[in-house]
């Protein structure tokens, strides 16, 4: 598949897919699809390259893909605030809030009335809204044919579809996840379990479409709907091919979040799903963060991430410096922005991180460097050699060690600035690539 | 006991050869008395340090390991903060005075452009370390973090804040709780004495760190008093108000604070340390203090308690849950611009966002209230603040705190 289509741009509300389906939703009703629009100007032996156009209400916003949500945590990026987080350039256009974190404040939004993003003081971005905290785990267990869980800080939240999309009408997301039971990705799910999750998953979606409909407040957001199927095959395509034939606007991709799935089936798995599903609607693929994964799954056909993984790594001490400079092309280079380390070529911090041994975190990834170690006690370089971001530009080494050392909140602050600005330039280096057909310099870059 | 007014009126301090001398340009400090009320002992100057300028009266947020609690140095220039603290002890174990020397000094290493006081880091140890002797060479006490036996003497306060690089520096003093009575009182005052003497000697920097004593004597106005004496002899370029604000009775406290003000050159700053609450702020301007220090709003911001003028609100209780208003409709901090009572609320349950939120609120409101008295006594109405402070602190004819009532007096600001 090495075909390249510019300029393609099919407005979902028409397209075809949506046609003869033995679904439930009478055609007449069409709309959950918002005015969302994905222009494809790139598709190169999987990879798609475009923009996501005409999302939610106010349709000023667009979305680059491949690309990634900003996360937050009760519709905030962690440790920061409003002016911390603006330091940050390039933001995405989209913030993902999760129903999770939202759940126990159902009541009061309600009483506000005028949605999350007006609650929470954020700025002008549009919201999707996802069911899961995708930097949390959440205990098995808990799902019935009629309702999914989710835990807030007094515990678990029991969500029926009505509840459910109560609270998407007090949150006012531009876009949701329909509710869907997620819970197939442990090891040795039984087949019949699976079946179970594809089905109600897609009964839920039925429900959530005609609930949509029903509520003013949701009028203009769109819905995804969720591609469930644990690692079966058959599970995994019937469900994408039962949700293509509904109304959504994209598709949310659950369940690969599992590291008991080897890769390779992962990728067969997203590569067999993404085929069934309509070129002209965003893939959104849940719980995967690792650049690595990022550029096979991008490979597999998937469009957006949700921006978790810096969060992650900050959470550990650690700061991102993976290498994302793919070689430059004499032909272009000097007209695209510097990525960040450029300048860092002859000591890539990579390097540095191997030799980290047993003081690391015990999830540290191969992609950053633990800030904790004694070896940054006296280190006077920024976190990344010619890194922009606010941390980079006005601290060392020396001191995020000292912070962490001493459990100062700055750490916090410092650091998630860092890895998302470090994790923004990795998505942006990932378009440039499939842009200029660099795609493979880039993944060997990432993979040193 | 209130002093009598003739003594507390502006100008009125003794010309003794330690205030003469004091005009000597060779500190790396200036004050400038810009403004002083024509009432009470209040007063407006601007203080000029090696990183800049200063108005006060300045309160001065605590950050004591080299940051500010969760506020990047960015965001603390923003509420117009000119000078904050850090902490010697702490600094001084971690991460050391080499690495923050070679970092280029405490400025660096945390990356402030503007002014910075280090304690002395003998109050901490009193204060946080067991097994803390004190002898005539120092302080002994046994680390936290190894178990060693760590001598702390003035010569080395000293050396430790001359690598720290602060503008202001602390004498190390012999400090005693302030409930303390007894000749341990005098015998600490007078080793204070002694050993500002040895740090005036130890300072490295003089033309680019100042020194400032601590008034010791405890709550004995008669060893206060011997303190101020001794120490006003001595040629430094600023004066701390020690020993206080440790859990004495407040009839006691702004006894001490007035006496010391009385006592103190006209033309040097005067610190008031570990002072914060607002209305013990408003009350010690008016009894003639410049300087103010205190953890409690950051510390109190991180349990979720954000000052108004009418008091402070506990953000973490039911009854904010659905209060859709911001902390102080008439704040104008960054906090209070976009957030509300409800979303702080909910985000306290999930994220430390909430604490940098409550934390510069507090910070802001701290150095607004100072900023609004200093404008009060610039345009000659301090007291008519004060009254209107008080009233709006105190509402609903709730009565006024005695002590407070009478300081006030003591400077001629009777309240309504």
């Amino acid at each position: 598949m090495c075909d390249s289509i510019s300029g393609f741009a099919v407005n979902s509300a028409t397209c075809s897919t949506c046609v003869h389906v033995p679904c439930t939703i009478p055609l007449t009703t069409l709309d959950c699809t918002g005015a969302m629009k994905l222009e494809l100007s790139k598709v190169v032996r999987g990879c798609r390259l475009g923009l996501l156009t005409s999302i939610g209400q106010t349709s000023q916003h667009s979305l680059e893909v491949p690309g990634c949500l900003l996360y937050t945590r009760c519709a905030t990026v962690p440790h920061l605030t409003q002016d911390t987080l603006h330091t940050l350039h390039n933001l995405p256009a989209v913030t993902q809030v999760t129903l999770e974190s939202l759940a126990e404040h159902q009541e009061i939004l309600e009483e506000f009335k005028h949605g999350v993003r007006k609650f929470a003081g954020l700025h002008d971005t549009l919201l999707f809204c996802t069911l899961h905290d995708p930097a949390t785990t959440h205990p098995a267990g808990h799902v019935t044919n009629k309702t999914v869980s989710v835990w807030g800080s007094g515990g678990r939240i029991e969500l029926s579809v009505a509840k459910f999309m109560a609270m998407q009408a007090a949150i006012r997301p531009d876009c949701y996840e329909s509710m869907a039971d997620g819970e197939t990705w442990q090891a040795n799910t039984s087949r019949k379990r699976v079946r179970k999750a594809v089905e109600r998953t897609l009964s839920h979606l039925d429900e959530c479409l005609e609930l949509h409909h029903k509520t003013q407040e949701l009028k203009g957001s769109a819905i995804f709907g969720v591609v469930e199927g644990g690692d079966i095959l058959e599970e995994r395509l019937r469900s994408a091919r039962e949700t293509a034939k509904r109304p959504v606007a994209g598709f949310v991709l659950d369940g690969f979040q599992s590291t008991s799935m080897e890769q390779e089936l992962r990728e067969q798995l997203i590569t067999a799903v993404t085929a069934e599903l309509p070129q002209e609607k965003p893939r959104l693929l849940r719980g995967v963060g690792h650049p690595d994964e990022v550029i096979a799954y991008v490979e597999a056909g998937v469009d957006l991430f949700e921006g978790f993984f810096p969060f992650q790594v900050t959470e550990r001490g650690c700061a991102l410096c993976f290498d994302y400079t793919a070689t430059p092309d004499p032909e272009t280079a000097g007209t695209s922005p510097p990525t960040v380390l450029e300048s860092n070529g002859v000591e890539p911090a990579v390097e540095v991180l191997k030799e980290n041994g047993e003081d690391s975190p015990e999830n540290m990834s191969r992609f950053e460097m633990n800030l904790r170690d004694t070896r940054y006690r006296d280190d006077f370089r920024p976190l990344v050699d010619g890194c922009s971001c606010y941390c980079c530009k006005n601290h060392k080494r020396a001191y995020i060690h000292h912070l962490l050392v001493t459990n100062e909140l700055l750490a916090g602050v410092l650091l998630m600035l860092h890895n998302t600005a470090h994790y923004l330039g990795f998505f942006h280096a990932l378009r440039e690539a499939v842009a200029n057909d660099r795609l493979k310099d880039l993944k060997s870059k990432v993979l040193q | 006991m209130a002093a009598p007014a003739a003594e507390s009126g502006p100008c009125e301090c003794k010309s003794d050869m330690a205030s003469v001398k004091a005009v000597s340009s060779a500190f790396p400090l200036a004050l400038r008395i810009v403004a002083e009320c024509p009432v009470s002992k209040a007063r407006a100057c601007v203080l000029t340090l090696p990183h800049g300028s200063v108005n006060t009266p300045v309160f001065m947020p605590v950050g004591t390991q080299g940051t500010m609690k969760g506020i990047t140095a960015e965001q603390l220039e923003q509420l117009d903060c000119r000078i904050c603290l850090g902490n010697t002890y702490h600094l001084g174990m971690r991460p050391g005075p080499e690495l923050i020397e070679k970092a280029n000094g405490l400025h660096g290493f945390m990356n402030w452009k503007r002014n910075l006081l280090t304690d002395s880091g003998g109050f901490q140890m009193v204060s946080l370390v067991e097994l803390s002797e004190v002898t005539e060479e120092g302080v002994l006490f046994r680390s936290p973090y190894d178990g060693k036996e760590i001598l702390l003497t003035p010569e080395q306060s000293v050396g430790i804040q001359n690598s720290l690089g602060s503008d202001i520096m602390m004498q190390l003093d012999d400090v005693v709780s302030s409930t303390v009575t007894g000749p341990r009182v005098e015998e600490a005052m007078r080793r204070s004495v002694r050993w500002l003497d040895r740090c005036i000697s130890a300072n490295k920097n003089p033309h680019r760190q100042n020194l400032f004593a601590i008034i010791q004597g405890g709550l004995n106005a008669e060893l206060r008093r011997a303190c101020l004496d001794e120490m006003t002899k001595r040629d430094v370029p600023g004066f701390a108000i020690g020993g206080l604000s440790g859990g004495e009775e407040k009839d006691d406290f702004w006894k001490m604070v007035t006496l010391s003000t009385d006592h103190l050159p006209r033309e040097k700053p005067r610190y008031l340390m570990g002072v914060g609450y607002a209305v013990d702020l408003v009350v010690c301007v008016a009894l003639g203090c410049d300087m103010f220090d205190c953890v409690f709003p950051t510390r109190t911001a991180r349990f979720g308690s954000a000052l108004v003028p009418w008091g402070s609100l506990q953000i973490k209780q039911k009854q904010y849950a659905k209060d859709f208003q911001p902390i102080d409709p008439e704040c104008e901090c960054p906090t209070c611009e976009r957030h509300s009572r409800a979303y702080l609320h909910a985000l306290f349950k999930s994220d430390t966002a909430a604490m940098h939120h409550i934390t510069i609120h507090n910070i802001s409101y701290q150095l607004t209230l100072m900023r609004s008295v200093r404008r009060s006594i610039v345009e000659q109405r301090f007291p008519e603040f004060v009254r209107s402070f008080m009233r709006r602190m105190f509402p609903c004819g709730e009565p006024y705190p005695s002590w407070a009532v009478e300081a006030l007096a003591s400077v001629d600001i009777a309240l309504d």
